[in-house]
């Protein structure tokens, strides 16, 4: 008969996150103070609420990924979200449209090529992407002023190489890459490939549709480092990959789509990303746990970006929408729903008031040992992006 | 005069909608089907350089998929001919006053996304589903062997989502079938299976042919059937345009393939409907 896993065998940060549960349930319960709280601030430094509220748009639109912002069960909405409406006056309009970086940018490159609407008014892709964005001059230029609380963003997220002044783009949350398990299959957990592809695993193994994360956490496990990784290097990685495809080990290469498997049972270990992990582990009494691999994990940010297309008013709701999840208590409330890494500074000190089991979790506020065992993919030419990207999905077949 | 001209003017409608949605895409993706990269551009810029050995390319590196589209989607069709076959004709010469009832039973899944109806197959034939629990208490399949993500999960996704294509024609050639024919059948000493054999499959072929083309040529361009229900190795030449358009923004290789496979399929069409020779089915 099936064992019951103990909270015991889990890693601490699981235990953490499950502990939490009750917390994160009252948050959301009594997400009107915390949610006005945010506001307030929001709406204070702003200060540009009536010409927003002023001009003929008075909705936001914004595609973001799955499982990417507090929400609430019982009412079926998204607490800060509601708040954010509420104080502001303006309609969110909020879509989990962004399963993976190349499909969703292959849906609206047409409509950004020919400066259309692509249907929203903020988007949040990766930053490989938004630096394509940024490229081929699809991502506008904020308005800084309405932006007040961009300061807050971490001092090791402030200046990255595609967008060195945040003029065009500000974290979202930031995404560890590594291996996801089934605490009942994997009882011992998955630290290193070996253990991924333990002979429980086989026929059940999902990875990222993430070529960066995917690919990056097979080349560190041979020794390869992110930054300096050369095409035959990336080419190597890609065919240990193939070969486990066709040797059966692995069912899919896929996007958000894996925790769905998991929670199935068609798959019992994966390479995913941390927060889904966490999420799905304290909404299944621990049956899944997550950790970093012992030869180390992907790191990356998802970017709000406003596409070329949005017209000013929509593009001024955006930046108020940005600014309000600037907002240290506001970060914190969607850090303790998501579990990702939390890119404003301050989120930490109000985590300690709402979930202080998670104020010290290096998941979401990565210490320096944790940090330490974090890579970043090294950017990519528009050669290399198109040659590499081509031979990863051939590799799936495609 | 008048009388003339009106056949070409309710042409009209019809003929500027094809024009609209398909002459000029058709057109466009031929024309993007021979561009090649900008040299030193960025990701999905491309330049007009007439190269047509994008198609032998494409082919080449897709042969795999190509021939498992055809097979797949030629063992979906003969698996919806088994199964419509017979229930077309139990509604149709034994439906009674049930017929409607049942006809309604047939189209009852259009009525939600086909989408939804393939991911509905994934939990059924998912480990907590409750096909592979019983197939393995019962001793048919390993512990270790799983049915999504095998071919056999995206044959059946096939065959359940194109079956109603298949059972309508068959239906409306059988049910036009006169009693008569077969009585007189039986009157000169035919049994069962000689009727069905000499009398009732003949008078249905149009059905049979009708059926057979409205289920194999959307299977084999189709890929949310082996996106949803199979793995890597399982890729049929549909996910591999989906991926090219849509992933790699490789816009030539997409369009080429899609012409491929169009053409495929046509050379394929006509061959079969010559040699079933159904002068009945238009």
């Amino acid at each position: 008969m099936s064992k019951k896993v103990s909270k015991k065998d889990l890693s601490p940060e699981a235990r953490a996150i499950i502990n939490s549960q009750v917390t994160r349930r009252g948050l959301i319960a009594g997400t009107g103070a915390v949610g006005a709280a945010g506001l307030l601030a929001a709406c204070g430094s702003g200060g540009s609420d009536s010409a927003g509220s002023g001009g003929d748009a008075s909705t936001v639109r914004w595609g973001n990924w799955p499982l990417f912002l507090d929400y609430d069960e019982d009412t079926k909405k998204y607490p800060t979200l509601e708040a954010f409406s509420a104080a502001n006056g303006i309609a969110a309009k909020y879509f989990e449209d962004y399963n993976d970086n190349d499909e969703f940018y292959g849906k609206v490159q047409a409509q950004l090529k020919l400066n259309e609407d692509i249907g929203y008014d903020v988007v949040t892709p990766t930053d490989w992407m938004a630096a394509r964005w940024i490229r081929l001059g699809y991502a506008q230029k904020f308005d800084l002023a309405n932006i007040p609380n961009r300061v807050n963003i971490l001092d090791s997220l402030a200046s990255p190489s595609f967008d060195p002044n945040r003029e065009s783009t500000l974290t979202w949350q930031g995404i560890m890459g590594g291996f996801g398990w089934n605490t009942k299959t994997n009882p011992k957990g998955v630290r290193t490939l070996d253990d991924l592809f333990a002979p429980q695993n086989k026929g059940k193994i999902v990875v990222l549709s993430e070529m960066r994360d995917t690919i990056g956490i097979i080349l560190l496990s041979q020794g390869v480092d992110l930054q300096t990784v050369t095409e035959d290097q990336f080419m190597d990685a890609v065919d240990f990959m193939e070969g486990k495809i066709s040797d059966g080990w692995i069912r899919g290469v896929k996007g958000n789509e894996y925790a769905e498997d998991l929670t199935s049972g068609d798959a019992t270990a994966v390479i995913g990303w941390s927060g889904d992990m966490f999420i799905l582990a304290s909404e299944n009494e621990g049956k899944f746990d997550f950790a970093i691999p012992e030869s180390g994990g992907t790191i990356s940010g998802d970017n709000f970006i406003i596409p070329t297309p949005v017209g000013a008013d929509a593009k001024l709701n955006a930046e108020k929408l940005i600014n309000y999840y600037y907002d240290p208590v506001v970060a914190a409330e969607v850090a303790a729903y998501v579990n990702y890494v939390c890119p404003v500074q301050g989120a930490q000190a109000e985590m300690e008031k709402i979930a202080p089991e998670l104020a010290t979790s290096s998941y979401i506020f990565p210490d320096d040992a944790m940090s330490a065992k974090l890579n970043v993919f090294r950017s990519l030419t528009p050669a290399e992006e198109t040659t590499w990207a081509e031979a990863f999905q051939q590799a799936q077949g495609n | 005069m008048r009388k003339i001209r009106t056949p070409y003017l309710l042409l009209l409608p019809g003929f500027a909608f094809l024009f609209t949605f398909f002459i000029l895409p058709i057109m466009n993706l031929a024309q993007t089907s021979t561009q090649t990269p900008v040299g030193g551009g960025d990701t999905g810029q491309f330049e007009q350089t007439l190269r047509f050995s994008n198609y032998l390319d494409a082919f080449l590196e897709n042969k795999e998929q190509f021939g498992r589209s055809f097979v797949y989607a030629t063992i979906a069709t003969l698996l919806a001919l088994a199964i419509a076959y017979p229930l077309a004709y139990a509604i149709a010469l034994k439906g009674g006053k049930l017929k409607n009832f049942m006809l309604i039973l047939v189209i009852a899944p259009f009525f939600t996304s086909f989408l939804l109806r393939t991911v509905a197959w994934k939990q059924i034939l998912g480990e907590e589903g409750f096909v592979v629990p019983t197939l393995r208490t019962i001793g048919i399949i390993s512990d270790s062997t799983t049915l999504t993500s095998t071919s056999f999960a995206v044959v059946m996704g096939m065959t359940y989502n194109f079956l109603p294509f298949m059972t309508l024609p068959l239906y409306a050639s059988i049910d036009r079938i006169d009693p008569r024919t077969l009585e007189a059948s039986g009157d000169l000493y035919a049994n069962g299976f000689t009727t069905f054999r000499r009398v009732t499959l003949p008078l249905s072929m149009p059905g049979v042919v009708a059926g057979t083309l409205l289920t194999f040529i959307p299977a084999a361009g189709d890929y949310v059937n082996a996106a949803i229900l199979g793995s890597p190795n399982t890729k049929m030449i549909g996910n591999v345009i989906e991926s090219r358009y849509l992933k790699i923004v490789d816009y030539p290789t997409a369009a080429a393939l899609s012409f491929t496979l169009m053409i495929v399929i046509l050379i394929l069409v006509t061959v079969y409907v010559r040699k079933a020779g159904t002068e009945e089915l238009v």
